[in-house]
């Protein structure tokens, strides 16, 4: 449990419509139970996508490019119509919008239409009878291609002679660049005790969700379309498909089917979902895509591989007095939802320890590879390893014990920090408490024999980001709620349950407000025709957004149904207890209704008993220009401690166990939130040992290994045993309290690895994943007399614009960024007309992307 | 077919993972790569696990193949469904079949199998949501169960500490 009076809301904290509550009212929320989906799951019965048929369904396959970097001069597809049992045959020519998941970068299509910008990318389609058939035909389209110089990396796309991947963008292939500096961090170096420079890089990884994409299209001649498709955000393939195909929104239908896993790699509109929609309209047949892995892996959409540079001064106590972070990210061939990762790179590293003076330079870049986008942790992953690591050379530096120095320096609650996040609750120093006594920290580190070591590392995540997609003011999630006659219940809502089981979630709030039985609760999701929006599973939203949204819709219908019942049962209404499905008097419990009497009773009153709710966020304090990414209504935090095997002669690392505490704020199912925390150390165990997308630099670019045999990932074999701890510190934003899961404890693994690797055998690597030949690398350097490192060892040179100076909380700032006057000096803060977002007009304001 | 004899029709070059799905309509055998890298699709063939993608159906005439609709009965969930269930074992769920089939065939091999046996027997299978360790702790759970002992979850596994 946390630290801090678990009853310290007030009034005025809670959500509108709240009535006061204590945790130890609590019936539902809070205790383990079986998900509403389990038994659907467990007995093969849950409908995937490509579980989907319909009759006289068509299969669809798609024609990739074999090259990464090409001109299409020639389409052909003569001889694929003519194949028996083909019925269309669409190229780029077909579907000539462009679309993409961010306003700013519209820059895909369904089919390309005159280049391709990486191995992979789909320039046909075809619509057969049979699967067989469609990729037979596919074989039989003749492409003309004119191959163009490829650009395999960042490096190689600022070179002076490198090709433009697209017309569009900061500079040359430079698709995003930022620069943003909080306070005067060369003021902060100069009052610094110990100054450091360090590089780091983070490799390229996927989500590898075990489910492929699919998607299944119907054309009906009313001229409506629906789309069932494994996506984790059906309101925005929503958006495509009626941007794309030319079709009013309110004629298209889309069902995100129960998603198979998604880790970010299902969250932007995918071409296939488009092609098949558009084959079904020209053949008035349903038509079905299942992607094979290889394709999968061309989706990606997942980490981008991050180089960066860190400097950090820090006064004799390890105060972080200035915090200067530069990353260059590796985008792949489109933008997807580069900017927003670009800037999340440099968004959290202010609100674990207190950062005095801040500054930010991320670059992303255009290169011709699959391109890169959200997995899980989004853009934070790679900063939070090099700050963790930085962290724990400071500590080493300085002689202090590396959980002390976190310690002592933790952003507090309820604070602002450098960069203009609010803070709410923040449980960090109790997460790092658990850890360092569970894995005996104090007495083992330092003190094991040679090859083996602990090491610790923190985190923070949002729980869900504090403005949409494309800009809008409306809720970020809706909720309606229907009370039967008999007693049910049924919940509407847009969100996605990608397995991270947020049905469940609405369910159990549903529950816990109304007093109704989980199983007399059925909810009906992410179906665009049925639901009210939920803006999708990112961002580790849908908790508390979808869930605020749940307790407003659960609120007033209790309200209306507490009306009859208190006057039915001369009961003022305030005792009314809703619970275990009766409402009764709290001062009596034997003066009650059944809930279904009490529905009755309502519904025969005034009518109908429906209600709705919503969600928006709280409006973030920072008011410059890129303040849109980093605010959330609560952030999480995590700690781990991981010890680690390191056998000298190979450098293979074994993790035999890792101690990790999250502080959830409230668990709403505890059973689900243990499952999100081993899930979340797992991928973080797989990215920093061995997950890793490799391209073949002297064959154009292709992808090395396209499979799940080549492209490694730990089996029950690899995986480390876990000790959970998790703290309880509620958030007032949060619903109950609750905030984020699903990301945040993947956070700390890698860095607390690569720190244990140093505890264990006193090398560095700098670099994940963290390879068996890194780690001998860099004892082969250490054993010649040199640092024991490996890592990247320079950043290039990158035309980085002026910077947006916002002052600092503590220097009386206001959240807004400086002006410059005609002589480049600093003025005083700008008017927000100027600096910070424009308030109207802004439909594609590119720095309100997450 | 799940206990019952079942005559299908289908392309000889069909695998049973397509034949499964496609003509039998038993869509709870999932595929992950069609390659027999995942272990998705394993279904129990003469009650050994098998990779249903690298296995063609004209080889399964007159064999016993049992998949996941086949596991509760009318009485109920298999004890391995009611603790995969409870201790959220699945998550996306996509993998659970796989899971669970070569769950029951090291269960009727090894009613007491050992946390190692456990992980060794379950390697082929690749699970992206959970890390594996709900699973094992499912699968301990319902091996006690099936040996008639009165077990309940520990209250870590549910609720960590």
């Amino acid at each position: 449990m946390g630290d801090r009076p678990r009853d310290r809301r007030s009034d005025h904290d809670r959500p509108a419509g709240s009535p006061a509550r204590r945790p130890g009212d609590l019936r539902v929320v809070g205790t383990a139970h079986r998900r509403i989906d389990a038994v659907g799951k467990v007995t093969g019965r849950t409908q995937y996508a490509d579980d989907l048929a319909l009759p006289r369904m068509l299969h669809a396959k798609l024609l990739r490019s074999p090259h990464a970097h090409a001109r299409i001069a020639q389409v052909d597809v003569s001889r694929a119509l003519a194949l028996d049992g083909v019925h269309a045959v669409l190229t780029g020519a077909d579907l000539p919008t462009p679309f993409g998941i961010l306003p700013v970068s519209q820059d895909e299509h369904a089919l390309c239409p005159d280049r391709v910008r990486f191995v992979g990318d789909p320039v046909a389609a075809v619509a057969a009878t049979t699967e067989e058939i469609a990729a037979a035909a596919v074989d039989l389209i003749a492409v003309e291609y004119e191959p163009l110089s490829v650009v395999g990396d960042p490096a190689e796309a600022i070179a002076g002679d490198a090709p433009l991947i697209h017309d569009y963008g900061d500079a040359g292939n430079l698709h995003k660049l930022v620069n943003l500096e909080f306070g005067d961090v060369e003021e902060g170096f100069a009052a610094a005790h110990h100054v450091r420079e360090d590089l780091y890089f983070y490799g390229g990884n996927t989500h590898l969700a075990m489910e492929q994409h699919a998607s299944l299209a119907e054309w009906t001649p009313d001229g409506r379309l629906t789309l069932w498709s494994s996506t984790q955000t059906p309101h925005y393939v929503h958006r495509a498909l009626a941007r794309v195909l030319e079709l009013p929104p309110g004629r298209i239908r889309v069902v995100a089917t129960p998603n198979g896993g998604g880790f970010g790699g299902k969250s932007d509109p995918f071409n296939h979902e488009i092609v098949v929609a558009k084959l079904a309209m020209l053949t008035g047949r349903p038509v079905k895509i299942a992607l094979t892995r290889e394709e999968v892996f061309y989706c990606h959409r997942g980490r981008h591989p991050t180089l960066m540079w860190v400097k950090s001064g820090v006064a004799r106590d390890g105060k972080l007095l200035g915090l200067h972070f530069r990353t260059l990210l590796d985008g792949g061939g489109y933008g997807s939802y580069g900017v927003a990762s670009t800037y999340y790179t440099g968004a959290l590293q202010t609100v674990t320890y207190q950062v005095e003076r801040y500054k930010f330079e991320g670059a992303r870049a255009f290169t011709n590879k699959p391109p890169c986008g959200p997995k899980r942790g989004h853009g934070t992953p790679q900063p939070r390893f090099a700050l963790e690591v930085q962290m724990d050379k400071i500590a080493t530096d300085l002689g202090l014990d590396p959980a002390e120095l976190r310690l002592r320096h933790l952003v507090t609650a309820d604070t602002i920090t450098a960069n203009w996040l609010r803070v709410g609750s923040m449980g960090l120093g109790a997460c790092i408490a658990k850890v360092v006594d569970a894995s005996g920290w104090r007495t083992r580190r330092g003190t094991l024999p040679y090859g083996r070591g602990l090491g610790l590392a923190c985190s923070s995540y949002i729980s869900g980001a504090g403005l949409p997609i494309y800009w809008n003011d409306m809720p970020h999630s809706g909720v309606q709620l229907k009370c039967d006659r008999g007693g049910g219940v049924t919940v509407f809502c847009g969100s996605t349950d990608i397995g991270q089981g947020s049905d469940g979630i609405l369910a159990t709030i549903v529950s816990e407000v109304l007093g109704v039985p989980l199983g007399e609760i059925t909810v009906v999701s992410a179906d665009t025709d049925l639901t009210p929006v939920d803006l999708g599973s990112y961002s580790s939203r849908v908790t508390l957004m979808s869930g605020n949204a749940a307790i407003q819709a659960a609120e007033r219908a209790r309200d209306i149904i507490s009306q009859h019942a208190a006057e039915k049962l001369q009961v003022p209404a305030e005792r009314l207890v809703f619970a275990e499905g009766r409402v009764f008097d709290a001062a009596d419990p034997d003066v009650w209704l059944s809930f279904a009497e009490a529905v009755q009773g309502a519904e025969a009153r005034t009518g109908t008993v429906g209600t709705v709710g919503s969600y928006t966020p709280p409006a973030s304090p920072g008011r410059y220009r890129g303040a849109g990414v980093g605010p959330s209504p609560a952030y999480s935090y995590s700690a781990a401690v991981v010890e680690v095997e390191v056998d000298p002669d190979t450098g293979i690392i074994r993790v035999p166990k890792a101690w990790v505490a999250h502080d959830i704020g409230q668990c709403i199912n505890p059973a689900m939130v243990m499952g999100q925390v081993e899930g979340s150390v797992y991928m973080g165990l797989g990215e920093a040992l061995m997950e890793e997308m490799v391209y073949r630099e002297n064959r154009g670019l292709v992808h090395k290994i396209p499979s799940m045999l080549e492209y490694k990932s730990p089996t029950t074999l690899e995986m480390c045993d876990v000790e959970t701890h998790l703290v309880a510190d509620p958030d007032p934003n949060g619903p109950f309290g609750a905030k984020e899961v699903g990301q945040g404890p993947l956070l700390p693994i890698p860095p607390a690895i690569a720190n244990a690797v140093f505890d264990a055998v006193g090398v560095r690597v700098d670099e994940v994943p963290i390879s068996p030949e890194k780690v001998l690398r860099a004892l082969k350097d250490k054993a010649r007399g040199g640092p024991g490192r490996t890592g990247p060892t320079a950043f290039p040179d990158i035309p980085w614009p002026e910077p947006i100076r916002v002052p600092t909380p503590w220097e009386g700032g206001d959240g807004k960024a400086l002006k410059h006057d005609a002589a480049g000096r600093r003025g005083r803060a700008a008017d927000q007309s100027a600096a910070a977002l424009p308030r109207s007009g802004a439909a594609s304001h590119p720095e309100r992307q997450h | 077919m799940n206990g019952e004899p079942t005559q299908v029709a289908f392309a000889p070059h069909k695998t049973l993972l397509e034949v499964l799905r496609e003509d039998l309509g038993l869509t709870g055998t999932k595929h992950g790569c069609e390659l027999g890298e995942c272990g998705t699709c394993t279904v129990l063939l003469d009650e050994i696990p098998v990779l249903s993608c690298l296995v063609l159906a004209q080889a399964c005439d007159g064999r016993r193949v049992r998949t996941v609709e086949g596991m509760a009965t009318g009485e109920g969930l298999h004890p391995l469904q009611e603790t995969f269930a409870d201790l959220g074992a699945a998550q996306c769920g996509y993998c659970t079949p796989g899971f669970l089939l070569t769950a029951e065939a090291l269960l009727a091999a090894i009613p007491t199998p050992s946390r190692d046996q456990i992980r060794e027997a379950l390697a082929g299978n690749l699970c992206r949501c959970t890390g594996y360790l709900k699973i094992y702790e499912a699968v301990e759970l319902a091996a006690a169960r099936m040996r008639g002992e009165d077990a309940q979850p520990r209250p870590e596994t549910i609720h960590g500490r």
